[in-house]
């Protein structure tokens, strides 16, 4: 077996047992990165040297005893909203197209601390605001399984990363779906912990309420591991939760005996592809001959969630992208008469279309006159919302359904209708307005032989049930293939 | 008969409190400093980074409300304040809008018309933004953010005023009760404290408001009279004019006397406050705000009463030195050494004030130290110095905080003990100035005086005039 095709913890255990060094597999990835890059876009950035450099020093540390953990040696991509000191944080926009940290966001730094090598930064939409990775000021990055289709977003170059082993495993950010339906799309597993699980900390805003960081993996196992770096109370910022066992190893049990699984039937309605719901409904009977006890519920309010989400993520998008002005840090205007018109040029041409559509939307809903009726309407919903998940967790283990109602579209398909791409968020966004964790995971394929994602809900600060759930699902399901370089876009043009 | 206006005012004052460290991040809040020196990721709005609340803000902000008989809100939140301007950094300010940490209060004051109370609408925490030093000679602007994320209170009145005599016993009240409380030093030049004055004017007797204006730039107690003289009478002109007033906001230029429109009604800014997502709501228990209020300090009344039972000093003497904590303070520290209220007093009410008046400083800025105070007095009592050197010790001691001993013993101004020096310069002094003992003895009491005065010149100022006045009558009655 090639060392890209382990997944993260083989590959930590390999290191350890000093069969493989840290430099062979730096080495590995980057020849990876070096064969597909062109063709696939996973990253915005990387530097050869830097990484080559990292993993000496993560070598010696490791033979220091410094770094002793089970993911110690292993390469992994950040998704550049994510501050890296020293390295250039982009956000995919031209705003902050020269923009370098000087400092480190709190995920990033336990990874380090655990003795990750960062290959580089990760592709997506710009400021996470879309579901394609379509909307990078850095182009579009292509789906491993067929570069003819998106990745997904907006942490689509860290799941395409992922899938295309360009990286053993990825940190992406979830403000309405945008680390699980990637990860459906790319076929990997993706985790968007408990709000609050994660340090936001270095984690460029988009809608604060409801962003969390998460891991993007080959196998569950390696979420677990990912998992148990990333949850850590932090001090610097307000929202972080202390979390008492983060032994999520532990929670690797193939079991679900008379665990209840919820199905909401809100989610198996008419915009659902047939093929998707068949593949997430065959997963579930799987999981019932477990001896899993599966049912049949109402979730309710699934028609508010959209609404109720683009209300509040777009007006909260509103003010965090204020900072973005052309005084302080990334692009300004060349030509300019006046502090006014320097803001107007600078925020013109610095941000794309969809940015600038949710900064409208998002201004529009706190406006003096509307706050009440729009802001105010969607925090109610929001807190409904809530109630209803809380409700059916009183009956439920976990939830489970599709992340998304397809497979990955086409590459041009999906920026064409705004709304349409909004809808596609349906089943993701409710975990974010809940503050829920999610975890996906493949569950198939398509006729077109794309990757269908399954979504796993729990209550808050239930990963621990979601991972033994998906682990027990992955041991039924077997292995999952990724794409090799050489099947990339199935032989066209790549 | 012409008509009669009465002035309706009201107040916001800002005030920025006394913690160590900024509201959102660790940074000191140091008042000077390089530029930009005093900045973290934080308060300069770098991408990601993210504010978490300084538990002594609250804190204080609580102190501030209990001493203004405010109900303390049990959960409060911040918003932010949207708007884009360089100071500001996220070009959002976190304050508080919704949800306000203190509400309806009220403080009483005195003037010459008697009690009064002021009602207090709400006080909310928020931070300072940064300054913008605008460079001619280059054509450009720099910011500076030390001063971001310094923690501020804004005190908002009910427009309970009338006169420019009512806002500033209002002002004086808060003030002395802020520092007392320890929350602030409030210093109006610093701006570490500032108010903006809200003003009408409406016929006597209309049961209505008239259109108000807000005045900003107002740095000192006289800025804030003149500010409300000049802007009443220009809504009266207006209004007996037939024009109307604007709502607007004007700045006051206190060199000229003037104030002038900085934008109006129309163009105020749609702020689009909301929740700040960043911060967690603020629950108080009641367990909190009864810790608050035992641990608030002292404050005047309570002073002037304990002064009054424990140091027999004048009443007025009370009134005045309890009129700045900082004075207080001063005054029971060398107390507390020298055991000698009354001439710590003295020494306050006399040669302080004037030295105050005179170089125009504010009891804030009085750097004697309280030991330095206790060894001039001591100087004094034991005749080692005569008043007249004392003083000039003293003003010493203002501007640079000597050490009076040291200084008295290397400038040789100790009073000369030695009888037989002094007698020798008595008997020149008598010998040199035969007209003046003869206008004494012919019963010109006063003519001792100026030979006191001679014989004080010829021993450079260190004779103990008390004795020297003493061995001229001696000398003289045996002429």
């Amino acid at each position: 077996m090639k060392l890209s095709e382990l997944d993260a913890v083989a590959l930590g255990e390999k290191i350890k047992a000093g069969e493989c060094s840290v430099l062979e597999a730096a080495t590995s990835v980057l020849e990876q990165i070096d064969k597909q890059e062109k063709a696939l876009n996973c990253y915005i950035s990387y530097d050869i040297d830097k990484v080559l450099e990292r993993a000496k020093e993560v070598q010696q540390k490791i033979a220091d005893g410094i770094y002793t953990g089970k993911l110690a040696g292993v390469p992994v991509a950040i998704k550049d909203n994510m501050c890296t000191k020293g390295i250039k944080t982009t956000c995919a926009s031209k705003i902050l197209y020269n923009f370098v940290p000087t400092y480190s966001a709190t995920a990033v730094e336990l990874l380090e601390q655990a003795g990750a090598v960062i290959i580089g930064k990760t592709n997506m939409d710009e400021f996470a605001m879309g579901s394609t990775s379509e909307t990078s000021a850095f182009g579009v990055t292509k789906n491993p399984w067929n570069a003819e289709h998106v990745p997904g977003g907006s942490s689509g170059g860290s799941a395409a990363a992922v899938a295309a082993q360009e990286a053993w495993y990825a940190l992406g950010s979830d403000t309405g779906g945008s680390i699980r339906q990637p990860a459906g799309y790319c076929g990997v597993v993706g985790m968007k912990p408990t709000y609050g699980a994660v340090s936001r900390y270095g984690l460029i805003a988009y809608g604060s309420s409801l962003d969390q960081i998460g891991p993007i993996t080959k196998s569950v196992r390696d979420c677990a591991a990912v998992m148990e770096i990333l949850t850590k109370k932090d001090h610097k910022d307000s929202t972080s939760v202390e979390i008492e066992e983060t032994d999520y190893t532990k929670a690797l049990v193939n079991d679900v005996k008379n665990l209840k699984i919820g199905i909401p039937k809100d989610y198996f309605t008419s915009g659902l592809s047939p093929q998707v719901k068949e593949a997430v409904l065959k997963a579930a009977k799987q999981l019932e001959e477990q001896g899993a006890i599966i049912e049949e519920f109402d979730l309710g309010l699934v028609e508010y969630a959209i609404p109720a989400y683009y209300t509040i993520a777009t007006a909260e998008a509103s003010s965090n992208l204020e900072r973005f002005d052309g005084i302080k840090y990334g692009y300004r205007a060349e030509e300019f008469d006046g502090l006014h018109q320097m803001y107007k040029k600078t925020r013109r041409d610095g941000f794309g279309a969809e940015v600038k559509r949710r900064i409208m939307l998002g201004s529009f809903v706190l406006s003096s006159g509307y706050y009440d009726a729009y802001y105010l309407k969607a925090l109610k919903v929001k807190a409904k919302i809530k109630k209803a998940f809380d409700h059916a967790f009183e009956k439920y283990d976990v939830i489970l359904g599709p992340v998304a109602p397809t497979t990955a579209p086409k590459i041009g398909d999906s920026l064409k209708d705004p709304i349409k791409m909004y809808l596609g968020d349906i089943y993701t966004i409710s975990a974010n307005l809940a503050g829920l964790p999610g975890i996906c995971l493949p569950c198939g394929k398509d006729e077109q032989g794309l990757p269908i994602g399954l979504q796993l809900l729990g209550n808050c600060f239930e990963e621990k049930k979601l991972i033994q759930v998906a682990y027990t699902y992955e041991c039924i399901r077997g292995a999952f293939e990724l794409p090799n370089a050489d099947r990339s876009g199935n032989g066209k043009t790549i | 008969m012409a008509k009669q206006y009465e002035t309706v005012i009201g107040l916001e004052v800002h005030v920025e409190l006394a913690t160590k460290t900024k509201i959102f991040c660790g940074c000191s809040t140091e008042f000077g400093g390089e530029p930009n020196t005093h900045t973290c990721p934080v308060c300069t709005g770098m991408p990601g980074s993210l504010p978490v609340l300084n538990k002594k803000v609250v804190e204080y902000a609580v102190s501030v409300g209990l001493a203004t008989n405010c109900t303390i809100t049990r959960f409060s939140k911040f918003d932010r304040k949207n708007y884009f301007y360089p100071d500001n950094a996220q070009n959002y300010q976190i304050s508080q809008l919704y949800l306000p940490i203190c509400r309806d209060g009220f403080i009483e004051i005195e003037t010459a018309g008697g009690t009064k109370k002021i009602r207090i609408h709400e006080i909310h925490m928020e931070e300072d933004a940064g300054k913008l030093i605008h460079d001619e000679w280059e054509n450009c602007s720099l910011v500076d953010y030390n001063r971001s994320g310094v923690p501020l209170i804004e005190i908002v009145s009910e427009p309970d005023m009338s006169s420019g005599e009512e806002v500033v016993a209002y002002l004086e009240k808060l003030r002395l009760m802020i520092q007392y409380l320890g929350a602030s030093d409030c210093k109006l030049q610093e701006g570490s404290m500032r108010a903006d004055v809200n003003l009408s004017v409406r016929e006597v007797g209309c049961p209505t408001f008239g259109t108000r204006t807000e005045m900003k730039n107002l740095n000192s107690f006289k800025a804030i009279t003149r500010a409300i003289e000049s802007e009443r009478a220009r809504q009266i002109e207006l209004i007996e004019d037939g024009k109307t007033v604007t709502q607007e906001t004007r700045r006051w230029d206190d060199n000229k006397e003037y104030s002038y429109a900085m934008r109006s009604k129309e163009d105020a800014m749609d702020y689009r406050y909301f929740p700040d997502p960043d911060l967690v709501p603020i629950a108080l228990s009641d367990e909190y705000v009864e810790t608050i209020r035992s641990q608030i300090p002292e404050l005047r009344s309570e002073k002037i009463e304990r002064y009054k039972k424990d140091y027999d000093i004048p009443d007025y003497d009370i009134d005045m030195i309890t009129q700045s904590k900082h004075m207080a303070d001063l005054f029971e520290a060398t107390t507390a050494i020298c055991k000698n209220p009354k001439k710590v007093s003295n020494w306050l009410m006399v040669e302080m004030m004037r030295l105050l008046k005179d170089k125009g400083l504010e009891t804030e800025q009085i750097r004697i130290s309280p030991e330095n105070f206790a060894k001039l007095i001591q100087l004094t009592e034991d005749k080692t110095i005569n008043s007249s050197v004392a003083k000039e010790v003293f003003e010493k001691m203002f501007d640079e905080n000597i050490d009076p001993v040291s200084y008295v013993k290397e400038h040789g101004l100790m009073t000369v003990q030695d009888e037989g020096a002094l007698k020798e310069t008595v008997e020149q002094v008598i010998k040199d100035n035969p007209q003046s003992v003869a206008d004494f003895k012919a019963g010109k009491d006063k003519a001792i005086t100026f030979l006191v005065g001679q014989t004080m010149r010829i021993m450079k100022g260190k004779a103990d005039p008390v004795a020297t006045n003493q061995m001229l009558r001696d000398l003289l009655s045996k002429l």
